[in-house]
């Protein structure tokens, strides 16, 4: 469903290392590196944010996309429960683990900020969408949070659901994905 | 015959009470309330300009409010963080005082949309509120949730494939054009309270979005009604004596 050929992505200028990718449908692959080696950049060229500066990048057409960014939805000061999130989306709130379950229709900026950061990355996971991308999951999550969300990658995965992972946490990839691409740093970096 | 005098003031009031909470909550999400000042001003301006040129004042609001509405979007980027609102609001303002000083008619149109005269209103106000708010309501109730969809995952919003500039646009229209036909009957900063203070309240008691709706407006209605009784046995302009209540009720919520 994703294909790329040594691209290089960027915004005003070319921020990554010519990167070879692909993706089928039902797989999990991960995306890790060192800090600034352009994880985030290459996964928003893959939503069609960032600019492809060279190379190819091949979608399927028709792809429903989903993107989760390290950006938190900004909802201090407003009344807008997680049910009312996830219905945002169309996300079913159907697998999500009991301690956040219960707490469904309590305001955003009222739930703590692991809560908050799962139910807005469940959102995004659980919307239909044929390929997720997800950029660092695991910020905010303790042990049990990454243990549920490392099981539902698998799930959303043996639905036929393609997932980009970016992630710095190398024991989480390790569970959570397939395979993995380490993206190298750039000669002039 | 005297309740037959109000009935048609308090008709009008009572649909621009219901909409503007309504439309202030989503002018809250998008932390856009200063817009709602920005447009009545604007609108004061379009019917005094429409006034000294003998056209119908409620024309001259209605279209000034909606081209800038519609012609804030053309310059967002270059007027981000609130500076078109603030634009549109001093140009608005003094456009309004220089027609009210030097036109003997517009200087009593002037006072009225300034002080808020909703007893003046007439049948052909109440028309335009009771077709304008019902459809207002159908239109925001259509907006709803792209305004949240954009507020909260604009990527999301952006990669699926949604068009921002319907949802934008459609909203910076109808909140001009809401804003403009409220001037008229409630005045600048009447219609400015029941926009502002209302939703303000709602969000910091409500549980969820559509309590916090169901509270603005509860807040909104209850405040026009005891503004229009309060005001009337008073003899009072209304636009002050419903600012004056629902600023006293925010004070005490708060």
């Amino acid at each position: 469903m994703l294909r790329a050929d040594a691209v290089v992505a960027g915004w005003d200028k070319p921020a990554t290392s010519p990167v070879d990718f692909s993706l089928q449908a039902g797989e999990i692959v991960g995306l890790t590196g060192p800090n600034g080696v352009g994880k985030s950049t290459l996964l928003a060229a893959f939503a069609g944010r960032a600019r492809v500066f060279s190379g190819h990048l091949d979608l399927r057409p028709g792809l429903r996309l989903a993107l989760q960014t390290q950006e938190v939805p900004p909802v201090d000061g407003l009344p807008l429960s997680g049910r009312e999130l996830l219905a945002l989306t169309a996300a079913s709130p159907d697998g999500l683990p009991p301690w956040l379950a219960e707490r469904l229709d309590i305001r955003l900026d009222r739930l703590s900020g692991g809560q908050r950061h799962y139910l807005a990355l469940w959102a995004v996971l659980h919307a239909p969408a044929d390929l997720v991308l997800l950029d660092e999951p695991t910020n905010n999550l303790d042990a049990a949070g990454v243990r549920h969300l490392t099981a539902h990658l698998h799930e959303r995965a043996r639905e036929g659901c393609g997932i980009v992972v970016v992630s710095h946490d190398a024991a989480f990839v390790a569970a959570a994905c397939d395979r993995c691409v380490v993206l190298e740093t750039r000669d002039d970096q | 015959m005297i309740s037959d005098l109000f009935l048609i003031p308090f008709l009008t009031g009572l649909g621009l009470a219901v909409l503007l909470p309504l439309l202030g909550c989503y002018l809250r999400l998008r932390d856009e309330w200063l817009a709602a000042l920005a447009y009545s001003h604007v609108a004061a301006a379009g019917a005094l300009l429409a006034l000294v040129g003998g056209l119908p004042p409620a024309l001259g609001g209605i279209a000034a409010a909606g081209l800038a509405g519609t012609g804030k979007r053309l310059f967002a980027a270059r007027l981000a963080g609130g500076a078109a609102y603030a634009l549109l609001l001093l140009g608005g303002w003094a456009v309004s005082v220089l027609m009210a000083a030097n036109q003997p008619m517009a200087e009593r149109l002037g006072h009225a949309l300034f002080d808020g005269q909703l007893y003046f209103s007439g049948s052909d106000q109440l028309w335009l509120v009771a077709l304008g708010v019902p459809a207002a309501l159908l239109v925001l109730r259509g907006l709803s949730a792209h305004l949240l969809l954009a507020h909260t995952y604009p990527d999301f919003f952006r990669i699926r494939g949604l068009r921002a500039w319907p949802t934008q646009i459609g909203f910076d229209l109808l909140a001009a054009l809401a804003l403009a036909v409220a001037t008229m009957s409630l005045g600048v900063m009447g219609a400015f309270a029941l926009v502002f203070i209302p939703p303000w309240l709602a969000f910091r008691r409500a549980g969820n979005w559509r309590s916090g709706l169901l509270w603005s407006l509860a807040i909104g209605i209850t405040a026009y009604l005891g503004a229009f009784a309060l005001a009337l046995w008073l003899d009072q302009p209304f636009g002050p004596i419903l600012a004056i209540l629902l600023v006293a009720l925010g004070l005490i919520v708060a």
